[in-house]
């Protein structure tokens, strides 16, 4: 498949904005100017593009609920706050291909009547900010950006905000609030944000790999892009693959490859011809896999039904040196660490799941531990305004419910048997 | 107080926000760099200038984690040693930076020259284990390349 998010990436000079306009960047704006938003909007519809931060909500459908929410102005937001353990797949969008975002967020921008766009930027991406912010000064002095985009009279300013490190901002609500300048806590929903987001007005907040779409789509149309990879979730997708493979790193593929094929082929395997001991598909909040689980196709819809989920699309592999106890153990540290603190059954949970594992990870363990461990979980679950909490318990419960022995053996011996071997 | 380049740059972000609140999360970095901590002095000169209440200026600060609300050494190590990290070795370097340095997670050496802060996953996982010192990216790390990149941070 032709590469259409990461295109171009190994050129040294490809966040510039000659570099993007030679390889035919900027065409597809045009386009979208010449057109009415409700047609843009039939094309992404027609395309089957679903969101690719995690939750995979169908863009057209947001997208018309913001449009047809009768207040001005509205606001565009990118979540460029790529903070789940394990994903690392905006990061080269962002570093080295910038103006396809910026180009796919001007289409959406006139597609949603939105005259206000921001990226919110990790702070962990220091480098990204100072490219972001040469890329749209260059895009606004080509008139890709501005009152008057390319003399259509249509409006579009764009700025980045960096977020200073916290994990739940990448929850939309919690972005909203931190872009209004408040502690990153999630709201309770409804009001959507498509109604009252950011200032109290419409707001669409999508991913930045989403975003990057656009562009594409508006090139080939969306009849073309819907035959791309999965029908039920079409388009290109960006794996990140990092732990115990031979090639780890950033893949474009199309939607719907399958787990088995992204480790042992596009990967070349478990690392130093290693047993294969579990894989987390997503994300560190996406359910793990034992190693008979991992024929199933990457995408939103086969996924959930092989008991995990594609998340972010962020493929952690591990090997039989790995003690699962401990995986889980530094799981929930960071979640811990993340809870923003609103929600008590997450606040407290969290804290209590990690003291569990932490004293089973050190020999310390009692007999009742494991069922306690699903106890905590299981009344977290579901009981918090974002999914912070299910995540940190769904991780306990997953990790139990594949790997139980060996949760088990830790308390009975009060010693890691991976750790010895290692 | 803020100096006069300072101002000049609040105004330029507060111009990109249709409120003054929303300029709190730059501004706050703006002071951190200025007065090189977080102090409540620090965060009166933020609120004073946006127009906010001085405890919200703080609670805001306080509840991110790349904010300085303590003195650091002049290089802020940023180890990362979730998942991705971990099993590929990130905490035997926590172990090297403690036994080499005299560096503890949350502290800094005597001489002021370096802190640690452990970090929750900085986008590096297909290059682990991982690190930015200060703003700079450091991927693949060994005990070796570790006391390299260190040697150029005064």
């Amino acid at each position: 498949m032709e590469r259409v998010l990461l295109k171009n990436i190994e050129n040294p000079g490809s966040a510039d904005i000659g570099q993007y306009l030679k390889n035919g960047g900027y065409q597809s704006l045009p386009k979208a100017l010449a057109m009415e938003p409700k047609e843009i909007l039939e094309e992404v519809k027609k395309a089957g593009l679903r969101g690719r931060g995690g939750a995979g909500f169908p863009v057209a459908m947001k997208w018309t609920f913001a449009s047809a929410d009768p207040k001005f102005p509205k606001y565009l937001l990118c979540n460029a706050d790529e903070g789940e353990p394990g994903t690392f797949k905006d990061r080269p969008i962002l570093e080295k291909n910038p103006h396809l975002l910026i180009e796919g967020m001007t289409i959406s921008g006139h597609a949603l009547k939105a005259e206000y766009g921001y990226i919110y930027l990790r702070g962990e991406y220091p480098a990204a900010r100072h490219i972001l912010e040469t890329a749209i000064a260059q895009a606004y002095e080509k008139g890709f950006l501005g009152d008057d985009i390319l003399g259509k009279g249509i409006r579009f300013h764009l700025a980045v905000h960096q977020g200073a490190g916290a994990y739940i901002c990448g929850e939309e609500t919690a972005l909203i609030e931190s872009l209004e300048g408040d502690k990153g806590q999630p709201r309770i929903k409804p009001p959507f944000p498509v109604n009252v987001g950011v200032f109290s007005k419409p707001t669409v907040v999508n991913n930045v790999e989403t975003l990057s779409n656009l562009p594409y789509i508006l090139e080939i149309g969306g009849e073309a892009y819907s035959k791309i990879g999965s029908p039920d979730c079409p388009g290109p997708k960006i794996y990140c693959v990092s732990g115990h493979v031979e090639k780890p790193g950033v893949y474009e593929l199309p939607m719907g490859t399958n787990l088995r094929d992204i480790i042992y082929t596009h990967c070349g395997g478990v690392k130093g011809g290693r047993q294969l001991k579990a894989v987390i598909p997503g994300g560190i909040s996406t359910p793990v896999l034992p190693p008979d689980k991992i024929d199933c196709p990457m995408d939103f819809v086969n996924m959930p039904k092989n008991g995990s989920m594609l998340g972010s699309g962020a493929v952690i592999v591990m090997d039989e040196s790995v003690c699962l106890v401990k995986v889980c153990y530094r799981a929930l540290r960071f979640f811990e660490h993340e809870s923003c603190g609103k929600c008590t059954p997450c606040r407290e949970g969290t804290g209590w799941l990690r003291k569990i594992l932490e004293r089973i990870e050190n020999g310390q363990g009692g007999e009742g531990d494991i069922d306690l461990l699903l106890s905590v979980s299981g009344n977290m679950m579901g009981k918090t305004f974002c999914p912070l909490g299910d995540g940190a318990a769904s991780v306990v419960q997953n990790f139990i419910k594949h790997f139980r022995p060996e949760f088990e053996e830790h308390v009975r011996t009060g010693t890691c048997t991976v750790r010895g071997r290692s | 107080m803020f100096s006069e380049d300072a101002i000049k740059e609040l105004d330029i972000i507060r111009a990109k926000y249709p409120t003054a609140r929303a300029a709190l999360l730059p501004a706050i970095y703006v002071a951190q760099r200025e007065f090189g901590w977080l102090s409540s002095d620090a965060y009166e000169a933020v609120a004073d200038i946006l127009g906010v209440p001085r405890a919200v200026a703080r609670g805001v600060g306080t509840f991110y984690a790349m904010y300085k609300n303590a003195p650091a050494g002049r290089n802020v190590v940023q180890l990362c040693t979730n998942v991705s990290c971990m099993i590929l070795g990130a905490e035997k370097l926590v172990d090297f930076l403690k036994n080499r340095y005299g560096l503890e997670p949350g502290g800094t050496t005597p001489d002021n020259r370096y802190s640690l802060v452990i970090m929750e996953c900085i986008g590096a996982c297909g290059t682990a284990p991982a690190m930015l010192v200060n703003d700079d990216f450091y991927e693949n790390l060994t005990e070796k390349y570790i006391e390299e990149i260190l040697e150029k941070y005064k």
